[in-house]
Order: structure tokens, then C-alpha cells, then sequence
């Protein structure tokens, strides 16, 4: 049976009340979707510190350079390194950012930093870019709006919005979204909604705070929520072989790029952010061999994300930021490796308003040594080595106002304390005037 | 010959079966193997017990009276065992347990569980577990020099052993030596990541200590004075305007806090001083170790750390034993006295229970077992959650009802493991079922989600946890007709009539009885059903249950 129509008959052949209120529910959704388009977001997260001389910013024949190689671009006279191929020819779409500093040198504090662009703080935890997102619109979806797709250790968290904003996760697109398919059929599910839940809730709420579920609890709402998920048509969103294959050959046959396709049909649909992630990044030995292993992966999916998002015409909807929690240091350590590098690293930023075919930042190609001794230390200048400095707050406030978000908007937080979607300043350069 | 060997396959099959079915019945039918606890009477009659708890049960009187608000009935003993099982072990009581539990005098009920509970592993593992997310976090912490287990085994067994709770965090704040075989140094190297170049992290270790140890939210004072009022360290009469020097002159006592040369000799102190560049200074300045209030309890001599755990656990420092009371407070009722949990004003505007249950703590020695005990045997713990009146939230601000709150992520997995199961999965349970268990909470808190230290924030069901719930692999395993350990399966094999089964369901999952509308409906529903049409139903009405807002909801 369609689903759709199962769910239909399971409100009405019921009579559940609180079932058929979301019958009406859907109706409503569906005929909202018709409107405007908000802007969304596809975070591509490169997960333990992509070296930025392996990827977008190589130094090839200098002293740290590697044996990396540089290749031309879509952009006159700007090369990334020869790892990236597919993704120099889309480079016009996007704006190149080689000077992202920031002030953690730790995997796990480093990515709460990049993805809500604040350092980490024991008072409270602070939403996540793709939290901030949904939390400024209307939710007029049947599937959830914020959406992880091979998350690693740390996805997407919702924080002091609370845990309706945290990321959706699922693995590989290509296996079913876990714990969505009822284990019974159609009529016991609906037996078990109805006759045994229903009684079950109508028992509890019985002389205890009035409006339970409404005021306090809101576990049948979630329940008709999590039922209109299962039973919605939007889930075709997820699978990529509705796609042509030649479509799902350009982002490469594993789960990262199957995870940027459905991300494209994900926002296409209406879903606000979807973060995709490519984790092994992390090369403390044989870094030239393992970043290549990875860029191969990146540089199809990347690709494909950016000529797609082109071609159906959603590039002006759709921000796109693709980089990680730091970089890599310019020093190749005695096993071969790059160790972490917070000083100086690199991001590439599409959409909206993002200026098409530019490069921001520069970093030294042979910084002082005395520097990259320092490695991970927080302490460094960063201004001594990388030109036009991006600190992770302003990328932040510069990710928000292209997302239309006022990024000064003050937050009456939990607690009490009003705090801004962002401290950091709105870098123009980065933006169309 | 084919046919032959099928029927000795279907014989072996069916005599597999049959073992299985008189193993299970075996189990459900055998004696129990909890013992009660001798003596458990002592502990209340201790001295001043009585005293404490009815000045607890007058103040708590005195705000219900002055909101001009009237007490929900008491609740029934059951309902109470499961509050104490959920707040001291993390899941609901077993069949086995609700027995045993039965057999106790009626009026010893409360007082022989809490006992119980209190002597059991369990509680003390599962009571580490939540300090230990306040000491140090969630965060996997620096590799290698931070191991969890170790510190959280090792506060378990200050709990289980009794040790007073001063002795506890003077410890863990002035240990020395490594992280491995003194795990109590662990609440220092939590803090040493790659950045702080092998020492301690005096910024984080001063934020931790103010909050975890004293409830004062104080991290604002880390960048700036504090211009919103927020934090003062004086009393209503003479208040003490927050300032970045407090903040700092704290951080200081750990700045001597570093790893030896040689690393085995693990954290030592040194010389080092704390420097800082106050905001609208142009210099870095040398900054003295000093405490934020009541400066005359701290200690002259002594190592910095030392003088400060001096400091915090000393009699007279009240904002140690509130911030226990509090925190203690939040576990039992899944909310604190005072919100947030790790905010307790220093003035008097504190209810007056906190102060009661504060001095009656460092009268005692600073006894956790004792303070649980006063709250579990007070009014408002025993307070029913439901009303003959319409309960308003401000019903549950003054305690007059129990409060309806939503179960942490390890009590669903906890509860929804013991309600599966009709013996009690503890430490006497096998090792295979044990592990099993732990296994299975891990996968379930993965796909259901983590709260992290933020605990006792309220926080909305979601859709991920809602379809965990509904369709996951616990459930599902649980619930399922044909499973052989499941209590579904097992109820429908070894019970027939339809009345008792779904009785000894509600008991076994909810801790109650079902009401007469609830047992009619059911028993309706499984009416004329054999076989495994009926297990199949039996299965549904756990499944039901499992997913009743009831189930994860503490009441």
C-alpha cells in the first residue's frame, strides 16, 4: 500500500484523534511547499584536518611543498594541487578561502569551533550552523530538515536550541534509513497505535499537569511526527537511484559521493542543511599518500556537487562550504606526516551571494620556523604567515549573512544569557556587494 | 532415509524447545536471589534523622502553605520503588524485585528498597557515572592521559565503601602521581590537551571547580567583570559585583598543576606562576592564587591545590554542601532544587530545605547515603504525581505533587532492558546476560542520543528517539512473538490466563497495575487468541507500553 495511504486509513479507520489531526497536518504541509525558497545550506566536512597544501592551497617546489604539484584552474592564473582535477574545472563556481585561522588545535574542540563558530565553552553548547538555519524558519517538511549523512564522532548538534535541531544522522544512502520501517504490518501497527497506545495515554494523562503532552512532554507529538515520517513521500529524497547513472557515477561509487547527490535531492526538497562527511584526514604519517587517497574521493563528489548544483539551476539557493576542522602543518614530520595546523588553512565557499571564480588569503610558502615549530599551539601569530586572516567567528557571520541571516540577531539563551548567532564580523570581500 | 533424518531433526529441535521452556519456567518459578539487607532500620534511626527530616517536611509545608497550594495524595509504595530504582540504578524494578518487594512488610517497604539499592553495585557505578559527567565531561579527553574507567571506577568504589564526601574532592583536587594508578588525578589531566603543553588547563580546571563544587556559573568573569548582575559572591545585605580577578585569582591555584620530568611520576606541582593580561590592560601581571568569597577559610599553608580543596570542603564553605544538596536533589527528582543544577545563589534566596539538608550533610560527615535517604523518606518525594485537583506547574515548583519528567537517555535503555526481562539484571546476573546488556545499551544510546553533562536540562523528545522507540532493535527483539528470552514470549508460554498476563505485564514494565480500563481493553484484545496470534498480541501490548509517554516519563 502507498504510504501516504496507509497512513490515512490508520487516522481514519481509528478515529485516533491525535492521528487525524496530523492527517490535517499533512495536508497543510503539502500545500505550503509551493512557496518561496529560503536559502540552505551543504556543509561538505572533511573530518581530522585536510592539509590545505595537498588540496586547495599546494606550494609545490618549495621547502614544505611536498611532492605535491599544482594544476590550473577554472580561475585564471590560480592553481590548487594536481589531487583535485575534476574540482579545478568547477573552481569558477566558487570562492577559494586560504586563510581560515583558528584557535583550537584539538580534533573535538576544533570541530564544535568550525561548525558553530564558537570555542568551545563549559556554560553552554552552542548550535550548530545547520541548527541555527532551521531554527530560523518555518518547518514545513515531512522529513527532517537537518540531515547528517556519514557523520563521524561529532555531527551537527542542535545545543542550547535543544536536541529538535541536532542533525538527523544516517549512513550510506545506499542502505534503508535505519528504524524507519515499522516490524508489523499495517494492521498490527495500527492496532498498536490505537487501541493499545491510546489507552495507554489517555490512563496517564488523567489527573496529572493539564496539557501534558502540549505543555510538558510532547511525546504524542513526536510520535505523529515520526509516524508522518515513515509514511512520507519525501523519502524518496534519499535514493540516489532515482538519478540518472551517469548522475551517480559523477560523484563516485561510495558513500561519501552518494551522500552528496541525495544532499542535493535532500535540499531540493526542502531540507535546510545537510552535512555530508568525508572523515581520514587525519595523516600524522605517509600524508602525501593518504591525503591523495582521500582527495580522489573529494575531489568527484565535490565536483559534481558544484556542476550539479549549477546545472538545476540551485546554486543561488544553496551555500556550500567544503573544508575541516583545521589544517595541516607545513613541516613533514620524520614519519612522513603533517601534523595539525590551525594557523592557516582553507575552505571553498559557493552560493548565494559568494563571489564566483575568487581567491581570499594567501599563506607563506616558507613560514618562519621558529612558527611552524609551534604546530597545534594557539599561541602563534597567525598574521605572520597567512595574509587577510579569516577567523573562524567571522567565516561565521560572513556564512550567515549569505544564508540571509543576521548574524547579530541576540539569543535570550537557556540560562538567561543573550548571545548572538555570531560574534565575529561579516568579511565583504567574500561577497557580491 | 531423508524423512527419517527430519523427523530426529524436528524431535531435537522439539526437545530444544522443551529444555528451554522448563529453564524459563524454572527461573520465573524459583526462589529469589535477592537478600534483604540486615539492619536497614539503623540508618534511620541515626542520630538527629528524624529531626532533620521533619524540619525538611515542615519547610517544604511552610512554601506549599504560603503559594496557598494544597499536597497531592502520597503516591503507593510501587510507584515510590520505582522513583528510588530510577534516580539510584537507572532502570525500573524487575518482577523479581516487585516479589520480593511484596513480601516486605508494608510500612518497611520504602526504607528496606532504599537499603537495598544503596548496598547494590549498581548504585554506586551508576551514581559515579553521573558525578563523573560533571567532574570531567563527555568528551573523550587527551589520548592516553585521561582514562575514564579508571577514574569512574574508582569514585564508585569511594561511594560504595561510604567515604565521606569532602575527603572525595579533596582528593581530586589535590592528587599527584598518574592517571593510572592514582585515578582520582584524572579530574586534572581531562584538561590537558595538546595546547596547554603538558599542564593542566587552569581556565577549564577553574570553571569546572565553580560550578561542579560550589554552583557558580562564574565562566563570564573568564573575559570580562561581570555587568549583568549575574554573579555575586556577597550576600543580599553587601553584594560583591563578579570580577575577572576572581575568576583568575581562582584559575591560579592550578597554574603549578604539570606533568613530571619523567612523565611516570605523572602530575606534580611546580613553580610556575599564573600570569594574565586583565581586559583594558596593557600588561600581562602576575596573579596570586585567592578564592572568590570567604577568603578566612582558606588556609595559609600548604601546596596551591591543596589549600583550595581545603578551601572548598571546609565546613563553613555552604556553597559546597548546597551545591551537593542540589545536585543530589536532581538525581532523586530528576530536577534540582535550584535551577540550573550547577547555580545556587550564595545570599539566602535559596528555599529553605537546601539549607536544612546542607548543614544536616556536614553534620553527618558528609554522608551521600544519609542525604539520599532524608529525601527519599520526605513528603515531597513521596508525593503522588497525579491529583484529585488541576495541577498547575506551580504545583510541582513548591513540591506539592511529584514532578513529571522526562527520563535521561540511560534510564529508557536501563528501564526498557529490566522491563524485558523478568529477573533482575544486576550483579548476580549471568556474565553473558551482563554483557549482552552492556552492549545493548551502548548501541541503543547511540542511535538514541547522549544528553552529555546537561543532564537535567529539559529537553523535547525527537524523532530519531521517537523511531528508536517504535522500531529499533531493542524493542523489536523485545517485543518479538518467537523470541525465547524476551518477557513477552515468556509471559505468553507460561501464563494462560488472559487477566494475569497482562497484569504481570504492567507490573513488569510499568510497575503497577493496570486500571480497570486499561484491563478490560487488553484483555479484550488478546480475547479468543491462542497460540502465536496470542503471543503476537502479548508482543503489541509490550510494544505499547514501551512506547507509552508513562514509560519514559518519571512520575
Amino acid at each position: 500500500m502507498h504510504r501516504r495511504r496507509m497512513l490515512t486509513s490508520i487516522a481514519t479507520a481509528t478515529g485516533a484523534a491525535w492521528m487525524t489531526r496530523f492527517a490535517e497536518q499533512l495536508s497543510r504541509a503539502a500545500e505550503g511547499a509551493a512557496q518561496t525558497r529560503p536559502k540552505s545550506l551543504m556543509m561538505i566536512w572533511l573530518q581530522g584536518g585536510a592539509s590545505q597544501l595537498e588540496t586547495f592551497d599546494p606550494h609545490p617546489g618549495t621547502k614544505y611543498g611536498g611532492e605535491t604539484r599544482g594544476i590550473t584552474t577554472s580561475i585564471p592564473n590560480v592553481q590548487i594541487a594536481d589531487t583535485l582535477p575534476a574540482t579545478a574545472e568547477q573552481l569558477h563556481h566558487a570562492t577559494l578561502l586560504r586563510s581560515i585561522v583558528s584557535q583550537e588545535g584539538d580534533h573535538e574542540r576544533a570541530t564544535y569551533h568550525l561548525k558553530t563558530g564558537w570555542r568551545p565553552d563549559p556554560t553552554l553548547v552552542h548550535p550548530a550552523i545547520g541548527s541555527v538555519v532551521c531554527y530560523q524558519s518555518a518547518n514545513n517538511l515531512e522529513i527532517p530538515r537537518h540531515i547528517s549523512i556519514v557523520p563521524g564522532e561529532w555531527p551537527a548538534r542542535g545545543g542550547y536550541l535543544g536536541p529538535s535541531f541536532d542533525a538527523f544522522q544516517i549512513g550510506d544512502v545506499a542502505a534503508p534509513i535505519p528504524n524507519l520501517t515499522p516490524r508489523v504490518s499495517e494492521e498490527s501497527l495500527t492496532q498498536r497505535l490505537d487501541v493499545l497506545l491510546g489507552t495507554l495515554e489517555d490512563e496517564f494523562q488523567r489527573g496529572r499537569l493539564a496539557n501534558l503532552n502540549r505543555q510538558r512532554t510532547l511525546h504524542q507529538t513526536a510520535t505523529e511526527n515520526a509516524v508522518r515520517m515513515m509514511s512520507s513521500d519525501q523519502l524518496t529524497a534519499f535514493d540516489v537511484q532515482q538519478e540518472s547513472a551517469s548522475t551517480v557515477d559523477k560523484f563516485g561509487d561510495n558513500a561519501f559521493g552518494r551522500g552528496c547527490l541525495a544532499g542535493i535531492r535532500l535540499l531540493s526538497a526542502g531540507v535546510r542543511c545537510v552535512e555530508v562527511e568525508l572523515g581520514g584526514w587525519d595523516t600524522h604519517i605517509n600524508n602525501h599518500e593518504l591525503q591523495s587517497s582521500k582527495a580522489r574521493v573529494l575531489d568527484a563528489a565535490l565536483a559534481a556537487t558544484l556542476s550539479e548544483l549549477h546545472a538545476r539551476d540551485m546554486l543561488n539557493d544553496t551555500i556550500v562550504f567544503c573544508g575541516g576542522e583545521f589544517g595541516r602543518t607545513p613541516q613533514i614530520n620524520p614519519a612522513g606526516g603533517r601534523d595539525h595546523w590551525p594557523h592557516g588553512f582553507s575552505a571553498v565557499l559557493a552560493g548565494g551571494n559568494f563571489r564566483r571564480g575568487y581567491v581570499h588569503g594567501a599563506t607563506a610558502a616558507n613560514p618562519e620556523s621558529d612558527i611552524i615549530n609551534r604546530k597545534g599551539n594557539a599561541t602563534v601569530d597567525p598574521q605572520k604567515i597567512t595574509e587577510n586572516i579569516v577567523p573562524v567567528p567571522d567565516l561565521h557571520a560572513t556564512l550567515l549573512r549569505a544564508l540571509g541571516i543576521d548574524h547579530e540577531f541576540e539569543m535570550q539563551t537557556p540560562v538567561g544569557r543573550p548571545l548572538r548567532w555570531s560574534d565575529g564580523q561579516v568579511v565583504t570581500d567574500l561577497l557580491q556587494s | 532415509m531423508v524423512a527419517r533424518r527430519r523427523l530426529i531433526k524436528r524431535l531435537l529441535m522439539g526437545a530444544v524447545v522443551l529444555t528451554a521452556l522448563l529453564i524459563v519456567a524454572a527461573t520465573l518459578r524459583r526462589r529469589t536471589r535477592i537478600q534483604p539487607p540486615q539492619q536497614f532500620q539503623a540508618a534511620y534511626q541515626a542520630n538527629a534523622f528524624a529531626e532533620t527530616l521533619q524540619n525538611v517536611n515542615q519547610q517544604v509545608q511552610a512554601t506549599i502553605g504560603e503559594a496557598e497550594l494544597e499536597w497531592a495524595p502520597a503516591a503507593d509504595n510501587l510507584t515510590i520503588a520505582r522513583r528510588l530504582s530510577l534516580a539510584l540504578v537507572g532502570s525500573g524494578l524487575s518482577l523479581e524485585e516487585v516479589q520480593t518487594l511484596a513480601q516486605v512488610k508494608e510500612s518497611d517497604q520504602i526504607r528496606w528498597w532504599t537499603s537495598y539499592l544503596l548496598e547494590d553495585r549498581r548504585w554506586s557505578d551508576y551514581f559515579a557515572d553521573r558525578f563523573s559527567r560533571a567532574y570531567v565531561g563527555t568528551n573523550d579527553g587527551p589520548f592516553l592521559l585521561f582514562r575514564r574507567r579508571k577514574f569512574n571506577a574508582w569514585l564508585s568504589q569511594q561511594f560504595s565503601e561510604g567515604r565521606a564526601y569532602d575527603q572525595i574532592v579533596s582528593e581530586m583536587l589535590s592528587a599527584e602521581g598518574l592517571w593510572t594508578d592514582t585515578p582520582q588525578v584524572n579530574f586534572i589531566t581531562a584538561t590537558m590537551d595538546d595546547a596547554n603543553e603538558g599542564r593542566g588547563d587552569p581556565i577549564r580546571l577553574a570553571g569546572r571547580v565553580s560550578r561542579v563544587f560550589l554552583a557558580q556559573r562564574v565562566d563570564c568573569l573568564q573575559c570580562h567583570d561581570d555587568y549583568l548582575g549575574n554573579v555575586n559572591f556577597g550576600s543580599l545585605d553587601q553584594p560583591v559585583d563578579g570580577a575577572q580577578t576572581h575568576f583568575h585569582e581562582l584559575a591560579a591555584f592550578f597554574a603549578g598543576t604539570a606533568m613530571a620530568d619523567p612523565v611516570f611520576r605523572g602530575i606534580v606541582e611546580d613553580e610556575q606562576e599564573y600570569q594574565f593580561e586583565y581586559l583594558g590592560e596593557s600588561e600581562t601581571q602576575v596573579v596570586a592564587p585567592n578564592v572568590p568569597f570567604a577568603q578566612d577559610l582558606l588556609p595559609d599553608d600548604g601546596k596551591p591545590r591543596q589549600r583550595l580543596a581545603r578551601w572548598v570542603t571546609h565546613t563553613n564553605n555552604r556553597a559546597f554542601s548546597r551545591a551537593t544538596v542540589n545536585r543530589v536533589w536532581a538525581l532523586m527528582f530528576s530536577r534540582p532544587l535550584v535551577t540550573p543544577v550547577d547555580n545556587v545563589p550564595l545570599d539566602d534566596t535559596v528555599p529553605a530545605v537546601m539549607d536544612t539538608l546542607a548543614e544536616d550533610f556536614v553534620n553527618h560527615r558528609f554522608d551521600l547515603k544519609r542525604l539520599i535517604r532524608l529525601i527519599a523518606e520526605s513528603d515531597a518525594f513521596r508525593r503522588a504525581s497525579r491529583a484529585p485537583f488541576e495541577i498547575t506547574e506551580a504545583h510541582e515548583a513548591c513540591w506539592s505533587v511529584f514532578p513529571v519528567t522526562q527520563l535521561r537517555p540511560e534510564q529508557v535503555a536501563g528501564s526498557m532492558l529490566q522491563a524485558c526481562k523478568l529477573t533482575a539484571l544486576d550483579g548476580s546476573s549471568s556474565i553473558f546476560t551482563r554483557l549482552k546488556a552492556y552492549g545493548d545499551t551502548q548501541d541503543f544510546l547511540k542511535r538514541f542520543g547522549d544528553r552529555g553533562e546537561d543532564e537535567f536540562d529539559g529537553q523535547a523528545v525527537t524523532i530519531p528517539q521517537r523511531l528508536v522507540l517504535m522500531n529499533g532493535k531493542l524493542a523489536t527483539e523485545n517485543t518479538n512473538s518467537n523470541s525465547m528470552t524476551g518477557a513477552a514470549s515468556r509471559i505468553a508460554t507460561l501464563v494462560e490466563d488472559d487477566q494475569q498476563a497482562v497484569q504481570l505485564i504492567f507490573v513488569s514494565a510499568l510497575n503497577r497495575m493496570p486500571s480497570e480500563t486499561e484491563l478490560s481493553k487488553f484483555v479484550v484484545f488478546m480475547q479468543d487468541k491462542q497460540g502465536n496470534a496470542r503471543r503476537k498480541a502479548i508482543g503489541d501490548i509490550y510494544w505499547a507500553i514501551l512506547n507509552s509517554t508513562e514509560f519514559s516519563w518519571n512520575h
